[in-house]
C-alpha cells in the first residue's frame, strides 16, 4: 500500500447482544498506523464506533485488538507493513466479554491483580540505606516493562478457548507481575502456594504463544513462568524435601 | 426528577495519573473514605508517557548537591514567577517521596554502589533525575497502582466527571456517566482532589495522550475556582516530525542528557549562538567544554541542556531561517556520539518508538525533531501546604495545578510533583473532610442541569460533529497560541475560539450511550474551549517574553511582569484576568537563588 491510496477497514461493529463486520474506507497517510485509520472513520463516518485508546505511542496498553486475526497494539501496528491483501479487519480480543465494537470488558484482570499478595521489602540497611544492583535487577525490570495490554491473556488458549478456567488461572500477565515480586532482591513474602493453587500456573504448557504477542518484546514463558514452576516443583515435588516435611511435620 | 445512581464518600479523587493514585493513597491512609475516578482503564493515564526521570537531590551520583542547587534551579528555570513555597516545599520533600516508592517496589536503574542511580537533564545542575530507562512514569505509576489497590479505595474506571456539585459555595459532589453504559452517577462527598492532568490536546501537535483535554480547568472554572498563569504552555524542544500521524510524539530530553546533540541541516551545533544573556554564565561556549561536562560536573553545561523554553525557541529559528531538516525540523544526533549498546540500554523506548514508527534505527542515524505541545505550568490556583484551591473543599494536584514551575518545568521535575503534591493534597482533602462540621448536599436542580447539559447532543437537530470542531480548534490553537504569539494573532485566534463555543452548544451525536466516543468528544469539547479561551485571554494579557509564553511583539521580558502571577476566574459568565503581585521571597531563600552556578 502506498501514500495517496485508500485504505478499506472491516471492523467488527455490536454489542453483548451480537455484530458483525461492517466496512469503511479512509484516506491512507504516509506511516500510518491501524489506529489512525479507524479514528479516521470514527471522526467521518462512525463516531459512536467504541474504540478505546489512550497514549497513541505504545505505552499506555489501551488500544489492543485483533487485526487480520493477529492481537496487536493498533496504534503501534502500520498499515504499510500488513502483509494480507484486501481490507484489513479488525476484531476485538476475543477472550474479554465485548462491552461495544472494538472495546471488552477487561476487568477479570484486574479483579485477579488483586489476589496477589503486595510487595514486602525487608528491612533497611544498617546506615538505613537500601542497596540492590543492576546486575539483581535487570530481570525484574523486564517484567517490569508490562504495559498491561492484556495481549498475552487474549492469546492464552488456557482462557481463550476455557472461560471456564478464568476463576481458577492467573494468565501470563500475572505469571510475569508474580515473577517480579518473587525476584525482587527485597521482597520477603512467600508467593510459591498461591502460584501453585489460586494462580494455576499448572495449566500452562509453555506453548509461548504469550511471549510471541508480547509488545515490550518480555520473554514471558521463558524468563517468568519457567522460573516459577521451578519454584513450584522445588516446593512440592522435591523427594527429598518431601521426606523431610513428611518426618519432621514442618513445613519448607 | 429522575434519580441516579448516588455514591457518598468523604474524598472523590478525580484522575488516577500518578498524583491522583498518589492523593488517594493518603487520602485513604488518613482514614477517609475515598473513591478514584478516571475517564480510562487504571493505569493508563498520561503518566505513562513520562520518560526521562524523577527529580530529587538524593546526591547519589553528585554527593554535592542538595534541596538548595535544586530550589535554585528550578526558580531559575521557572524564570522566577513560581510559587517560592511550593518549589522550597518540593525541593526538601522530593527524596523522600522518591525512597517511598522504592519501599512500594518501584526498582530504578542503579549506581555501582547499589543506589538509586541519577541521570542528567536540562536545567538541572547536577545529574537527579531517578529514572529507569526511559519508561520512568510507567515505574511510577505502576508502582502507585500496585500499592492503592490493596488499600480499599474504591475505583471507578472509565467514568468520565462533568460538573462538580456545590452548596453554599463548598464542594458537596461530582456528577458525571460511565463510559460502557451511559449511565449517569451522582458522587456526594465532602472534598473533592482534581488530578485531571494537562491540556495539550487542545492544541494540533502535542506529546500528550487523549485524556489531556484540560478536564479539571472547565470544572474549577465553573465551580469559581481561580486559575494561574494560564499562558504558560510548554513546548518540549524535541517530538517527532514523521510521519504524519506520529508528529508530535515525544522524544525524552534524556537523548540529550546522555549525550546527544542537536544539529542543523549544515550539520552545525546551532545552540551555541542560542545561549541567552540569562543562563550565559552557567552554559558552555566550546563544544570540548561541553563535552567534557558529561563526565566532569567542573565543566559548563551544554548549551542543548539548556531549559526547554530556550532551546525550542532555539529550534524554531533555525527552521524558520532555513537551516531545518527535510520534514521541517532538525537533527537529534546520538547515534554518532554513543554506541549502540548505550543507546539501546538508556533509551530503550526511543529505540523502539524509531524503529517502529518512523523506520529509523537511531543508533545509526540521527532523529528528526520538532516542538511539541508537552505541559501546562499553568492550572488551578492553589495553597502551597494543602493544594487547597480558592473553593472550599476543592483540591487540586500534578499538572492541573498551577504555581510549582512558574513559566517553564524543568524535565524530570513533573514526576516528582506528582507525587509530593499528590500526597499534600490527598492529605488536605482528608483533613479537611475530617473537620467539616455540617455535610454540604448537592441540590437536585443542579444535578437535573448536569443531567440536561449531557443530553443536550442527542436531541440537536442539524448540528455538526464535534470531531470536526475539535479538529479546528487544534488547528486555531497551533496557528494563533503556538511557541510565538502576537496581538493581532492572539485576537484572530480568540474570535475562532468564541466563534467555536457558539457552534459547539448545537453540536450533534447519534447512536446508543454506551461506549459512544461521539458523545463524549462533545464533553471533552466543552473542556477544550474553556482551555483554549483561558490560555488565549491570559497571554494577550502578558506583554511581555518568558519561559514558555514567547511574543514576537514583545520579545524581551518586562521586570514588573515578573512580579505577578496572572489569575483567571469567571464571574457572571465572563472570564476575569487580574494581575495578582507575587509575595516577598524570604530572604534565606532569596540567598539561594544568587549563589553562582
Amino acid at each position: 500500500m502506498k501514500s495517496g491510496q485508500q485504505v478499506t477497514l472491516r471492523v467488527w461493529r455490536g454489542d453483548r447482544r451480537g455484530g458483525g463486520f461492517k466496512e469503511y474506507t479512509v484516506p491512507q497517510t504516509e506511516g500510518m498506523v491501524v489506529l489512525d485509520a479507524l479514528r479516521a472513520a470514527q471522526a467521518t463516518q462512525a463516531p459512536d464506533m467504541g474504540i478505546r485508546w489512550n497514549c497513541k505511542a505504545g505505552k499506555c496498553g489501551s488500544c489492543s485488538a485483533e487485526v487480520n486475526g493477529h492481537p496487536v497494539l493498533t496504534c503501534m501496528t502500520r498499515l504499510a507493513e500488513l502483509h494480507e491483501e484486501g481490507p484489513v479487519t479488525v476484531a476485538p480480543l476475543k477472550t474479554f466479554p465485548v462491552i461495544k465494537d472494538l472495546v471488552t470488558d477487561v476487568s477479570w484482570n484486574y479483579e485477579k491483580a488483586k489476589e496477589i499478595p503486595p510487595f514486602a521489602p525487608r528491612p533497611k540497611d544498617p546506615d538505613g540505606k537500601r542497596r540492590m544492583y543492576q546486575e539483581d535487577v535487570d530481570r525484574v525490570q523486564e517484567f517490569r516493562k508490562c504495559i498491561e495490554c492484556f495481549l498475552c491473556q487474549n492469546v492464552c488458549h488456557v482462557i481463550r478457548d476455557h472461560p471456564e478456567n478464568k476463576p481458577a488461572f492467573a494468565g501470563p500477565r500475572f505469571f510475569v507481575h508474580l515473577a517480579a515480586l518473587e525476584m525482587h532482591p527485597w521482597d520477603t513474602a512467600d508467593r510459591v502456594d498461591l502460584i501453585k493453587q489460586d494462580a494455576g500456573i499448572g495449566f500452562c504448557n509453555i506453548t509461548k504463544c504469550c511471549t510471541e504477542v508480547c509488545p515490550e518484546n518480555i520473554r514471558i514463558t521463558d524468563n517468568a513462568i519457567i522460573p516459577l514452576k521451578e519454584r513450584v516443583v522445588d516446593r512440592h515435588y522435591d523427594p527429598v524435601l518431601w521426606l523431610w516435611r513428611k518426618v519432621t511435620g514442618r513445613a519448607t | 426528577m429522575a434519580t441516579h445512581p448516588t455514591h457518598e464518600y468523604d474524598v472523590i479523587v478525580i484522575g488516577a495519573g500518578g498524583a491522583g493514585l498518589r492523593a488517594a493513597i493518603e487520602s485513604a491512609a488518613q482514614g477517609a473514605r475515598t473513591a478514584l475516578i478516571c475517564k480510562s482503564l487504571l493505569g493508563k493515564a498520561h503518566t505513562v508517557m513520562a520518560e526521562g526521570g524523577a527529580a530529587a537531590a538524593l546526591g547519589n551520583v553528585w554527593p554535592e548537591d542538595n534541596w538548595k542547587v535544586h530550589f535554585r534551579d528550578t526558580m531559575r528555570g521557572g524564570k522566577l514567577i513560581n510559587n517560592w513555597r511550593m518549589v522550597e516545599l518540593f525541593a526538601k520533600e522530593a527524596p523522600d517521596r522518591i525512597l517511598e516508592l522504592e519501599e512500594w517496589g518501584a526498582v530504578f536503574d542503579r549506581t555501582k554502589d547499589g543506589l538509586i542511580s541519577q541521570r542528567d537533564f536540562g536545567g538541572h545542575r547536577y545529574a537527579r533525575l531517578a529514572h529507569v530507562g526511559d519508561r520512568t512514569g510507567l515505574e511510577i505509576i505502576r508502582t502507585l497502582q500496585y500499592k492503592l489497590i490493596y488499600l480499599g479505595v474504591d475505583v471507578f474506571m472509565e467514568y468520565t466527571i462533568t460538573r462538580l456539585l456545590t452548596d453554599a459555595g463548598r464542594i458537596a459532589g461530582a456528577f458525571g456517566y460511565r463510559r460502557d453504559t451511559g449511565e449517569y452517577q451522582v458522587f456526594k462527598t465532602k472534598a473533592a482532589v482534581l488530578a485531571t492532568g494537562g491540556f495539550g490536546k487542545t492544541w494540533k501537535y502535542t506529546s500528550m495522550s487523549w485524556e489531556s483535554t484540560g478536564d479539571g480547568i472547565a470544572l474549577a472554572l465553573e465551580a469559581g475556582a481561580d486559575l494561574i498563569d494560564m499562558e504558560m504552555v510548554q513546548f518540549h524542544p524535541t517530538g517527532m516530525v514523521w510521519p504524519p500521524g506520529a508528529r508530535g510524539i515525544l522524544v525524552t530530553e534524556g537523548v540529550r542528557g546522555d549525550g546527544g546533540v542537536l544539529r542543523n541541516k549544515d550539520g552545525a551545533r546551532f545552540m551555541f549562538a542560542h545561549v541567552p544573556e540569562f543562563f550565559r554564565a552557567e552554559t558552555a561556549d566550546s563544544e570540548a567544554e561541553a563535552d567534557r561536562w558529561h563526565e566532569d560536573k567542573k565543566n559548563r553545561r551544554p548549551p542543548e541542556l539548556l531549559p526547554r523554553d530556550e532551546v525550542t525557541r532555539a529550534i524554531y529559528a533555525e527552521v524558520k531561517a532555513g537551516r531545518g531538516s527535510p520534514h521541517g525540523g532538525v537533527f537529534l544526533d546520538i547515534a554518532s556520539r554513543r554506541s549502540a549498546e548505550y543507546i539501546q540500554k538508556r533509551l530503550p523506548s526511543m529505540y523502539h518508538q524509531f524503529m517502529e514508527l518512523a523506520g529509523v534505527d537511531i543508533t545509526k542515524d540521527p532523529m528528526e525533531v520538532y516542538p511539541t505541545c508537552h505541559y501546562s505550568m499553568g492550572g488551578i490556583r492553589v495553597d502551597a501546604e494543602t493544594e487547597a484551591a480558592t473553593v472550599p473543599g476543592l483540591f487540586a494536584a500534578g499538572e492541573i495545578a498551577g504555581g510549582l514551575h512558574g513559566a517553564n518545568r524543568l524535565g524530570g521535575n513533573s514526576m516528582t510533583d506528582i507525587v509530593v503534591f499528590g500526597r499534600r493534597a490527598g492529605a488536605g482533602a482528608a483533613q479537611y473532610a475530617k473537620g467539616l462540621a455540617s455535610i454540604p448536599s448537592p441540590s437536585g436542580d443542579a444535578i437535573q442541569d448536569a443531567a440536561r447539559e449531557m443530553d443536550a447532543p442527542f436531541a440537536a437537530t442539524g448540528g455538526e460533529s464535534p470531531f470536526t470542531l475539535q479538529a479546528e480548534l487544534q488547528e486555531a490553537m497551533q496557528e494563533h497560541v503556538g511557541i510565538y504569539r502576537d496581538a493581532a494573532g492572539l485576537r484572530a485566534g480568540l474570535a475562532k475560539i468564541e466563534a467555536l463555543k457558539a457552534r459547539a452548544a448545537r453540536v450533534k451525536v447519534d447512536g446508543p450511550r454506551e461506549y459512544n466516543p461521539g458523545w463524549h468528544a462533545t464533553r471533552d469539547l466543552v473542556s477544550m474551549l474553556a482551555v483554549a479561551e483561558a490560555v488565549t485571554r491570559s497571554a494577550i494579557e502578558r506583554t511581555e517574553t518568558r519561559g514558555g509564553h514567547s511574543r514576537t511583539d514583545f520579545p524581551k521580558t518586562d521586570a514588573q511582569l515578573g512580579k505577578v502571577n496572572l489569575v483567571t476566574r469567571r464571574r457572571e459568565g465572563a472570564l476575569a484576568i487580574e494581575r495578582v503581585p507575587i509575595p516577598p521571597m524570604p530572604a534565606e531563600l532569596m540567598q539561594l537563588l544568587e549563589e553562582k552556578g
